[in-house]
């Protein structure tokens, strides 16, 4: 079997087991928190299917961020869009789905392109500033509730009778709205495969590793960065709209706030950046641990630990931090260059070839 | 007239605060390539460094004195929590960028996470002398005197820096360094001991940026998350102005800030538009960008 076969077969695999877990009654009481440690328990299914949405958003900001190297911190925008164009579509509009869908990635589709256009037209770290006001500032558009639409700071629930029952949020169709969550990353996963394995997709690589030399070839990287700016864009509305028909109420803090775009950043480098299967890893396991963390921080036998390890411990934000510093430290490359190097490693013992072990990641430039 | 007048001098006095946060960015990019998030952080531990000497201290010091201590606390709280990002998680992560952006992030979210589960996400009160709360009148004008002493404040830091960065042998250094880091080192000088210097100076003017925001903007209060929301507003300067450029800066802290409190003050009573003068900002970021991609005053110093 050719490695390519391979990889498609285990991606395949994991899929069909992922759609199996709703009918799974698992018991696994250490590894999930006790109040929900049945694998098909709603609140289960429910972690797991925004582990699944995540993870999507974050496949697809690898596209810009790991694999062309650029350092947008705009994704949070896009799903944003995705999240309460959807909403206000259906909630205060009454729009068939249909038309809210095409309409959510018809509004996404024009803002890449505009402020990406913009944004575009400086690079570095100027890029990664202006890419993080405009995202600022589409979050102060959405908590400044315009004429009543988004809610603001109170939200927005979604409620729209046009909505196909099987979708809406009660609690027996949480097996539905996680299959839906599985979709939209196998889609983006399937999209990205496509994308980064295509010729675009390694001038996308060439503008990380080499942009002027790109330009000595006469390719304008321009273009391709706007087209992977784009496409990660609409990943993300993709993502967004997953998430609110998954959770089923939009608050800005939630879904439109810098906090948002830091954990898909933590989520790519965790699992590795400029890897496909390293971006979802990262997602799931920050998910995980951000649930986590929580429903342990809930439980009364955490009461009687001392304040000044109770307190750190009962802030996800810190851990999640503290381990992405460690990780930036000392595992360079993520989970996924752990991986390749022991892979890379073994691999040279074969050929007896020990000493010429490649130990760098792919992704620093100098 | 005169509330336009007023306006103009709170609009100043904001855009001094921005300046101190945004100078000492501008400084770390221009030398280092660090786009520093822990910035942000660097603010609040600031403010808090101030809140917590000021509020550990006895009353019947007094308010001027006790104040002007939390004053002299937020500026070496803010340099050495700056001092120590620099040597403990930049130095090691030399010549990769990225990873020194990801690192400054990452502090952030921790110690960002660490303050609101140690204090709550509430605000906390920083004890003031009840003259910074009063105004005085000048010409016909009832103008509020914490944004004179932010408009000291900025000035005082303004004609220091630039008497430090263009008259003493560090601060042509760092200027040299800016320009061009790789001709420094060729030259023998240590460009390590620039880069701990520039992270301690920015740390300082952070920290007490981050305690008169408090003072003059938020009433007195201080919260976990304060340093964060001015971060952008610092970074949106730092672009206009140019990067690596103090001049620069200055001149787009006053234009940034007095856009923001015209626009809020004009603008932000109607309807749905409380947000307008943060909004009115941005837009100046994208025009200027368009006019002008690499700022105002360029890329030197």
């Amino acid at each position: 079997m050719s490695p390519s076969v391979r990889r498609a077969a285990i991606a395949l695999g994991l899929v069909a087991v992922a759609a199996l877990v709703p009918f799974i009654g698992l018991h696994l009481p250490w590894i999930l928190p006790s109040t929900v440690n049945v694998v098909n328990s709603t609140g289960t299914l429910e972690v797991l299917a925004l582990s699944f949405v995540f993870a999507g958003v974050a496949l697809g900001y690898d596209v810009i961020f790991g694999y062309t190297g650029l350092l947008s911190l705009g994704p949070v925008m896009y799903f944003a869009t995705g999240v309460y164009v959807f909403d206000i579509t259906l909630t205060h509009w009454n729009w068939p789905l249909a038309s809210a869908l095409v309409a959510t990635f018809a509004v996404s589709l024009v803002l890449a392109i505009l402020l990406g256009a913009i944004a575009l037209r400086v690079s570095g770290i100027a890029f990664t500033m202006v890419t993080l006001a405009f995202a600022q500032a589409f979050y102060y558009l959405v908590e400044d509730n315009p004429h009543g639409l988004t809610g603001g700071d109170t939200g927005l629930a979604l409620y729209s009778s046009r909505l196909p029952a099987f979708l809406s949020g009660a609690v027996s169709n949480t097996r539905n709205l996680y299959w839906i969550a599985l979709g939209f990353l196998v889609v983006s996963y399937a999209v990205v495969w496509l994308v980064t394995e295509s010729e675009t997709g390694h001038v996308l690589v060439a503008i990380r590793e080499n942009e002027r030399r790109l330009e000595v070839l006469g390719i304008r990287p321009f273009r391709y960065k706007l087209a992977a700016y784009t496409l990660s864009s609409l990943v993300a509305t993709g993502g967004g709209v997953a998430y609110i028909l998954l959770i089923g109420t939009a608050v800005p803090s939630a879904v439109a706030s810098v906090t948002v775009t830091l954990s898909i950043l933590v989520m790519v480098v965790l699992g590795g950046a400029g890897t496909r299967w390293g971006a979802v890893t990262g997602a799931v396991i920050y998910v995980y641990l951000q649930q986590y963390l929580l429903k342990v921080a809930a439980e009364p036998s955490f009461a009687t630990l001392p304040a000044f390890l109770r307190v750190p411990l009962s802030q996800p934000q810190f851990l999640l931090g503290l381990i992405f510093v460690l990780f930036v430290l000392f595992v360079p490359g993520g989970i996924a260059g752990v991986v390749t190097r022991r892979r890379l490693r073994s691999a040279a013992r074969l050929f007896d070839a020990t000493s010429a072990v490649p130990t760098t990641i792919p992704m620093e430039e100098p | 007239m005169n509330v336009f007048l007023a306006l103009t001098f709170s609009g100043i006095a904001l855009g001094a605060i921005y300046f101190l946060a945004a100078s000492g960015l501008s400084l770390i990019y221009g030398l280092m390539d660090i786009l520093n998030f822990a910035h942000g952080l660097f603010m609040t531990l600031g403010a808090y460094v101030a809140w917590d000497v000021a509020s550990h201290l006895p009353t019947s010091w007094g308010a001027p004195l006790l104040f002007s201590i939390a004053v002299v606390a937020s500026i070496i709280g803010g340099a050495l929590a700056a001092g120590l990002t620099e040597v403990l998680l930049i130095r090691p992560l030399y010549g990769r960028p990225v990873s020194q952006i990801l690192v400054t992030i990452g502090l952030d979210l921790a110690v960002v996470g660490l303050l609101l589960g140690g204090f709550g996400s509430n605000s906390l009160s920083i004890p003031v002398p009840l003259w910074l709360i009063e105004a005085s009148r000048v010409g016909g004008l009832d103008l509020p005197n914490s944004n004179f002493v932010a408009l000291v404040a900025g000035v005082v830091i303004l004609v220091a820096l630039e008497l430090f960065l263009h008259r003493t042998r560090y601060g042509i250094t760092i200027r040299a360094g800016v320009e061009n880091r790789d001709m420094v080192s060729a030259l023998g000088i240590n460009v390590g001991r620039a880069f701990t210097l520039v992270f301690v100076i920015g740390g300082a003017m952070a920290g007490l940026a981050g305690l008169l925001y408090a003072v003059v903007f938020s009433g007195d209060l201080i919260s976990p998350t304060q340093g964060d929301s001015l971060l952008i507003f610092a970074f949106i300067v730092v672009v206009i102005g140019g990067l690596g450029s103090i001049r620069g800066s200055a001149v787009a802290a006053l234009v940034v800030g007095l856009v923001q409190d015209y626009t809020n003050f004009y603008l932000g009573s109607h309807s749905g538009m409380a947000e307008i003068g943060n909004l009115s900002v941005v837009l100046l970021l994208a025009l200027v960008l368009e006019w002008r991609p690499r700022g105002l005053f360029g890329s030197t110093l």
